[in-house]
Formats: structure tokens, C-alpha cells, sequence
């Protein structure tokens, strides 16, 4: 266990040299972060004068020394956007990403595990075929379009008619079809219910869960169909098993067969797959956050690249890097937790 | 459905109804701009969002009203003293939201700052100083006779000088203009204005209310508390205004005004802005762009009102020269010149009947639609047989671009901080000179001494209508020459709840006068 961890974190180490080496090398690209701050009608000489006092003008291996001189010390630099360290920005912007994730999370783990069950354990009932129709949809829609879609059914609203409204049954079909709109569309609630530090959430009152509801619902439509159709797979290989033969032959419960025994076993490579899963999330989080101006990490970083505000940008790749790192970690233990066989010392066995 | 999330909205509306305030101003205006001021540093950065963020929380000397003229603020009444001198009475009794009353100390405190300020100290390079001769009344004075006075008037917003004042208690000077990293200015603010800041998360929110003791009582608007939401997507812009999330949002974009001005719960106000968008033909670079006729027909092959009827869908004022109406230099007979059989013939008599290679690059996400707008100019070129090879950049990466001239045709959007046509050709047509900063952004590398001097003898002569005739000039002979390609000013827009009369308080610059709105 010991042995694991330390050459978990030499691993960590070595993933942010890399990390914010390439951070570096890419900020030439990245433009004139001076074009954000001053007004065009500056002269040249005083933008020099900027660029002279930010460090813009040394050689690149001077700037990145210095970065990492001052990372070593936990100092990311300042934001040229937000005039404040980079950490410090992050940290405030965190929260409202955390509270996304955990949102969609919530929807996918509640949603999966039964969806996927139910279509395992009846393969042909029409309920589990439909399911796995609209996940074959749901999987070939990008995220922006999804939410697109949302947006115009649930906060502005759309009024049909393609019924004859003068019967009976065309007029309840309309009415079907309509939607009142009204979610809110964009951002964060006003109201957010502080817990400490300067951690916000949402999810305490009516108005955080609404503005909740299609930025979660958008951001797990992309993992839904994913994890239905994995559960499901994994399920009817494990059901074929002799071992549920056996338990099955011993007159056990089904219930207890299914959800104790068999679920189990499905869930071990479910974590594994989730674990990374966790990490392409990360990347449609900018999407979503972007779609619904979501005051998170995603579109805070999008904006960074559009200001060219390069101590944010590799701040926070420096920060997802770890939280991958962190995340796969984690992922293993708790693999180990639910499986005990599974060695982790990561020495050839 | 519908029945079901109806109920469920219902419920929650209510759970979060505001409690109505007592005092007059009660309304509360939700808004979504594509930015937020970067900083609460009037004098920090000159841009469109820093003076909108002005005009709400203090107030200018004079400001402009909505056809280009002048309306007293805080200044009551102005008279030239000498040529090169302007008495400016002002306004008593004006108190700024720390509680401090507003004098001539203010405006010259501010005046110094200004002078300090990277980003205006060029706007306040005509003015030699400033003279304070009692509580109420003071002077400003320039070097030379310079006509564009009271427009550089308008950039004065008096700042609370005892607020601004001395040491935070970290020991930094609280009146210090930091481009970057905190300071006392950035994030503090005492002003004059409508509103005052109650609450700021950058990038998120900004929550402006009413300040108690305006001494504009006379103003008609009664918004006590607005709400600033940065949108910077388009479509959630637009939706946050049709889904009721917001009251007003700007700017709306070209593709959605059809469905604004069809949505009957929404109101669409249109303007003809006055950034002109354009392109530079760099001379040094093409041997062949030093030849005027060639430079003709460019200007003959590309066609203006096409691409504001088609790309910007309307949405453009199609421009043959700068100075948009208005403007002193604006020449009303100079109209864009589309003539494909001409530039053919022009492309010939130049010896170019073949035609050439060039470079062409342009932005994709500074101004509407710039990317499009750049290819369909490609393809105008490719009928007088001048090959485009076109490049287009984010904006981060196409200044450092265009400051190296490093495409032969290159695009460029501009609008005059003075609001004055002189303005354009400085930055713009001026023989590019290092030292003095002329021709900063010419990226054409035209020069004509004639065309500058006329310029500069403009620009001290405070009789206006010689000085406009001298301009219209200009106009017209940069026309002449085809010294740029002009392609259009791109149209202004807003849009509002039916409710929220946003029309009266709008104009041309783009900084609604907030203060003075009316929510029905």
C-alpha cells in the first residue's frame, strides 16, 4: 500500500513537470495577453513597459524557472484577468463545477444501475428495447445540442400545434407536446447557501436545484447511455456465470441473486470505466459551462485562453492534471476495496 | 407536462419573489452583457465596458446626447475663455456615495490621474493643465486651440478624491493605476453616479444599486437595483432574454434578430454604430498596391453593400469612407463605388491584367462576422484575378499579427475614442511613425504627407464648420486615393423586455444611460 502511494505521487510529479512544460511551450501560441489590457489606442512604448514588468520579454526558460521556482512554494502566480492568484480564482470558480459533476453524477448513477439492470435481467421486455434505442441516440448527440435543445423546451418554451385543435384528441396531443418553459437558462442561482470557506451550493434551496436541473441533465446525457449500456453488458455476461447458475440451482432469491451477487461483479470494471470517465467529463464540462454560462472552471478557463491570461491557463492545467492523477488513485483503491484479490503494490506479481 | 413544470416553476417563483423595496426606485433590472468591466478602475482601461461601467456609477462633466451633441452633468455651463481656454461651472451640491460633496478639487485630482493613466493619457495630450479658481469653478487649458474640447470633456468622470486619497492599510497608495495585481481603485469605488457597486464576482455577477442621494432627482429612471450577468455565447444571451431570465441584453447578434423582433414579449432597438471595419493594403509588402490604380480597383471589385446585405443579414452600414454620419469628417457624396467591369479595366490599365498572389489574414472573433466577411472579399478579389490566400486567427493570436504586418491585405475595425474623424486618420492612414505613434495601426504603410498636414491644421481650428470642410476633405481624398478598402460600420443592438423602455437611454457610443431608465 505504502509502495503504491509513493510511486503514485513520484508519478504525480513527473505528470506536472510534463504538464507544465508544455504549458509553457505552448504560451507563444497563445497571443498577446497585453491586447486584453490596455486600450488599443496605447502606444507601443508603454505596452513595452508592461510587457517589460509582467516578465513577457525574458527568455522562455528564465519564465518558466521562475514559475517553477515559485510553484515548488505553492505559488501559481496572478491572473492577469482577475488580478489575483491563480489558485485563488480557481478555487472560487471549483465549486460550481464540483456542484455540476455531482449533479450529473447523481442523475447517472440513479439512472444506470436500475436502466441497466432491468434491461440485463429482461432482455426483450419493450421497455429495455426502448431504453436502448434512445441511449443509441443519446450517445450520437453532442452535448451543446442536447442542451440547445433543453433550453428551448424548458426555459423559453414552444407552443405546438400540429394537431387539429378543434377535436378532442388533437387538442390533448398539443397540449402534450407544449411546454411552458420557465427553467432558468442560464448561470447560477442568487441564492447559494455558503458552507465554509469559500465554498457556495446550490443545492439547498429551490432556486440552486432549478438552475441545476438542465446544465446536470445536459452534462450527463453524454455518460447516460454510456453506463446504461455498460451495465447492462456487463450484467448479462455475469448472469451466463456458473456461479449464478449455482445460486439460481440452490434456490436462492432472485433479488438476491441479481442485486447481491451479480451486481457486484458488474460494478468492478463500471468503477474502472467511471474512473477515467471522470476525466472526459472534466473536458464536456467546459461545454456545458460554456452553453449555460456556468461560473465554473470549464468556461473560466475557455475565457483565459480567449484573454490569452497564460498564469490561469497553466494553472489550471497544472490543477486538472492533478486531479486526474488523484482520481485514477483513488480509483484503484477503492477497486482494491471491492475486490480484494486485485494487488496494488504495482510490483510484478 | 406542461401542467406539471408549470406547477413546479410556480411554486419556486414565488419562494423566490423579491421583497419590494420602499423607497421610489423599485425596479429590478436583471441584464446580460457579452462582458463585465474588467475592474472597477475607471482609469485602468479604455474600453467599451470600463465607460458603460462609468456612466452607471458616476457621471462625466458633459455627456453625449443620442445625436452626437452635448447635455450638461456635472458640469452646469461651460464658456470659452481664450483660444485655448475652457470655464467649466460646476454643479453643487453633488455628492459622491462615500458622502463627500463633489468640488473643483475632485476634478482636478481626477484630471492628474488622468494625465497618469496609460490607457488616456493620449486622449489628454492636447491639454496642457488644469486651473482651479474656486470651489465651483475651473479651467482647462490647452497647449494649442483645440476644437475637440468638450469631446475629451466627456472622458472626465470627477472621482472622490478624499476616497482615493492616502495609504490602504497595507500601506498602498489608494490612488494608484495598476494594470495588473490589486489595488485600491480596482476594487473600491466612490462616485457620483446612479448606482453604486453593492456586489462583484468577476466573470459572474455584478450587483449595482440606486444611490440614495443622486442629485439628478429631475431623472426619470426608477431601476433601484440591477444585476450585470456576463454572457459571452450568443445563443444563451438570446435565450436568457426569451426564456424571461434577464430584461436586457446587448449585443444581440445578426442571426437572431428575426426571431427578437417576431418574439412578441421582446422589443429590438437598431442602431448605425460607428466602428468602421476595413481593410489595409500593405504597400511595402505588394509591390503592386503602390500603384493607386490598383488600389481603385480593389475598391471597385469588392462590394459593399452585398456583404451587409448578405453576411451581416442588414445588419451593417455599407461605408465608402471612415466618418460615419454625424461624425465632422463624414462626406455625404462619397458612396461605395461596386463596378466589377471597372476594376477590370483599372486591373489592366496598372499592367495587372493577370493579376497577382497576395496574403490576406483577418480575425475570426473580434468583430460580427469578420471570418465571413474576409472570405467573401477573397472571392471578390479572384474576379480581378488577384489570387487571396487567406488566414483568419483568433484575436489573441491576430494582434501580435498585425502589429508585425504580416499579411499583405489585413482587416481592422476602429472607433474614435474622441468620436471625431481625426481620430481615424491618426491611427489609421497617417505616415506610420515610430516615435510619435501616427499611423499606429496603418497596416497599409500609405503615406501622404498633404493628407496628415491637413489633418493637423484641423485639428486647431475651433471654428467647426471650416474645420468639418477640411475633414470632408480628407475624406474625400483619401477616397480618392483608395488609401483603404472600406467595408462598412457595424450596426449596434439591443433588446428588452417589452416592459423595460431601453430606447431613450441608448446611443451611438454604446453606454446606455442607465440611470435614466424606466421600467414599466
Amino acid at each position: 500500500m505504502l509502495a503504491f502511494l509513493v510511486q503514485r505521487i513520484s508519478q504525480a510529479f513527473l505528470v506536472m513537470f510534463v504538464i507544465s512544460v508544455i504549458a509553457f511551450a505552448i504560451q507563444d501560441g497563445l497571443g498577446d495577453p497585453l491586447q486584453e489590457m490596455v486600450g488599443m489606442s496605447v502606444s507601443e512604448e508603454e505596452r513595452e513597459a508592461i510587457r517589460e514588468e509582467l516578465g513577457l520579454n525574458d527568455p522562455m526558460v528564465v519564465q518558466y524557472l521562475r514559475f517553477a521556482g515559485n510553484a515548488l512554494q505553492g505559488d501559481l502566480g496572478n491572473s492577469y484577468f482577475y488580478s489575483k492568484p491563480t489558485l485563488e480564482v480557481i478555487a472560487e470558480h471549483l465549486p460550481a463545477t464540483l456542484e455540476l459533476v455531482i449533479g450529473a453524477s447523481l442523475i447517472i448513477v440513479f439512472l444506470s444501475v436500475p436502466i441497466g439492470v432491468y434491461a440485463a435481467i429482461r432482455p426483450q421486455a419493450w421497455l429495455s428495447k426502448f431504453f436502448m434505442g434512445v441511449s443509441t441516440v443519446g450517445i450520437s448527440i453532442p452535448v451543446f445540442l442536447t442542451a440547445i435543445v433543453l433550453i428551448q423546451l424548458f426555459s423559453i418554451g414552444v407552443t405546438v400545434n400540429w394537431f387539429p385543435s378543434d377535436t378532442g384528441w388533437g387538442q390533448w396531443l398539443n397540449d402534450f407536446f407544449t411546454t411552458e418553459g420557465g427553467l432558468p437558462s442560464y448561470g447560477r442561482s442568487d441564492e447559494l447557501t455558503h458552507l465554509f470557506g469559500t465554498w457556495e451550493s446550490g443545492f439547498f434551496t429551490g432556486t440552486g436545484l432549478m438552475h441545476l436541473v438542465l446544465p446536470s441533465v445536459s452534462l450527463a446525457s453524454i455518460m447516460l447511455p454510456l453506463f446504461i449500456r455498460l451495465i447492462r453488458a456487463e450484467m448479462m455476461e455475469v448472469l451466463q456465470s456458473d456461479y449464478i447458475r449455482y445460486a439460481r440451482a440452490k434456490g436462492l432469491s432472485a433479488g438476491r441473486i441479481n442485486f447481491l451477487h451479480a451486481l457486484k461483479n458488474t460494478m468492478l470494471p463500471v468503477i474502472t470505466v467511471g474512473g477515467v470517465q471522470i476525466g472526459i467529463m472534466v473536458a464536456y464540462t467546459i461545454l456545458t459551462e460554456t452553453v449555460f454560462q456556468w461560473p465554473g472552471v470549464g468556461l473560466m478557463f475557455l475565457e483565459a485562453i480567449t484573454r490569452s491570461d497564460i498564469p490561469l491557463i497553466v494553472a489550471y492545467l497544472m490543477v486538472v492534471g492533478l486531479i486526474f492523477v488523484v482520481t485514477n488513485t483513488l480509483v484503484d483503491l477503492i477497486y482494491g476495496l471491492v475486490n480484494p484479490t486485485v494487488k496494488l503494490t504495482g510490483k510484478k506479481a | 407536462m406542461k401542467k406539471l413544470i408549470a406547477a413546479f416553476v410556480g411554486s419556486m417563483a414565488l419562494a423566490a419573489a423579491p421583497v419590494a423595496l420602499s423607497a421610489e426606485a423599485t425596479k429590478e433590472l436583471k441584464m446580460a452583457y457579452d462582458a463585465d468591466p474588467v475592474t472597477l478602475d475607471i482609469h485602468e482601461q479604455l474600453s467599451g465596458g470600463i465607460l458603460q461601467l462609468s456612466h452607471m456609477t458616476f457621471d462625466p462633466l458633459l455627456r453625449w446626447t443620442s445625436d452626437l451633441g452635448f447635455e450638461p452633468r456635472l458640469a452646469e455651463s461651460w464658456e470659452r475663455v481664450d483660444e485655448n481656454t475652457m470655464r467649466f461651472k460646476l454643479r453643487e451640491g453633488v455628492k459622491f456615495h462615500s458622502g463627500n460633496e463633489l468640488t473643483t478639487d475632485d476634478v482636478k485630482f481626477t484630471f492628474d490621474r488622468l494625465k497618469q493613466s496609460q490607457d488616456f493619457k493620449a486622449i489628454f495630450k492636447p491639454f496642457s493643465g488644469i486651473n482651479v479658481i474656486d470651489d465651483y469653478t475651473f479651467e482647462l487649458v490647452t497647449s494649442e486651440p483645440y476644437p475637440l474640447l468638450l469631446n475629451t470633456a466627456t472622458y472626465i468622470f470627477p472621482l472622490d478624491s478624499e476616497f482615493y486619497s492616502g495609504q490602504t492599510e497595507d500601506g498602498k497608495d489608494k490612488s494608484a493605476i495598476t494594470k495588473h495585481g490589486n489595488s485600491f481603485a480596482s476594487e473600491n469605488l466612490s462616485g457620483t453616479g446612479p448606482y453604486t457597486v453593492t456586489e462583484r464576482k468577476q466573470g459572474v455577477r455584478v450587483e449595482f444599486e440606486r444611490f440614495d442621494d443622486y442629485w439628478d432627482t429631475e431623472s426619470p429612471g426608477n431601476v433601484g437595483k440591477i444585476v450585470l450577468t456576463p454572457i459571452k455565447e450568443n445563443n444563451t444571451r438570446v435565450s436568457a432574454l426569451l426564456s424571461g431570465g434577464v430584461d436586457f441584453i446587448a449585443p444581440v447578434p445578426p442571426n437572431d434578430l428575426e426571431r427578437i423582433r417576431n418574439d412578441k414579449n421582446a422589443n429590438l432597438v437598431t442602431m448605425s454604430g460607428t466602428r468602421i471595419i476595413l481593410f489595409h493594403m500593405n504597400q511595402e509588402r505588394v509591390e503592386a498596391f503602390k500603384n493607386p490604380k490598383v488600389r481603385q480597383a480593389i475598391a471597385y471589385a469588392i462590394n459593399q453593400e452585398g456583404i451587409a446585405a448578405k453576411i451581416m443579414k442588414g445588419f451593417a452600414t455599407p461605408a465608402a469612407q471612415m466618418s460615419p454620419a454625424g461624425y465632422q469628417g463624414h462626406n455625404e457624396s462619397l458612396t461605395p463605388r461596386f463596378d466589377v467591369a471597372k476594376a477590370q479595366q483599372l486591373m489592366k490599365e496598372a499592367g495587372y491584367e493577370d493579376g497577382f498572389t497576395i496574403t490576406m489574414m483577418a480575425p475570426n472573433n473580434r468583430y460580427v462576422n469578420d471570418d465571413k466577411i474576409a472570405q467573401a472579399v477573397a472571392a471578390m478579389l479572384a474576379r480581378i484575378n488577384i489570387k487571396v490566400d487567406l488566414k483568419t486567427l483568433p484575436k489573441a493570436q491576430y494582434w501580435p499579427e498585425y502589429d508585425n504586418r504580416a499579411g499583405d491585405m489585413m482587416m481592422i475595425g476602429w472607433h474614435a475614442d474622441t468620436e471625431d474623424s481625426a481620430n481615424f486618420y491618426e491611427f489609421l492612414t497617417f505616415c506610420p511613425d515610430a516615435e510619435s505613434g501616427s499611423g499606429q495601426y496603418n497596416a497599409g504603410n500609405y503615406c501622404n504627407p498633404e493628407i496628415d498636414a491637413l489633418v493637423q491644421k484641423a485639428n486647431v481650428e475651433t471654428d467647426l464648420d471650416k474645420r468639418a470642410a477640411m475633414l470632408q476633405e480628407v475624406e474625400q481624398r483619401l477616397y480618392d486615393d483608395a488609401a483603404f478598402v472600406p467595408l462598412h460600420w457595424q450596426d449596434l443592438a439591443w433588446a428588452s423586455k417589452k416592459n423595460v423602455k431601453i430606447e431613450p437611454v441608448l446611443n451611438v457610443m454604446n453606454f446606455p444611460y442607465l440611470g435614466d431608465l424606466v421600467i414599466e
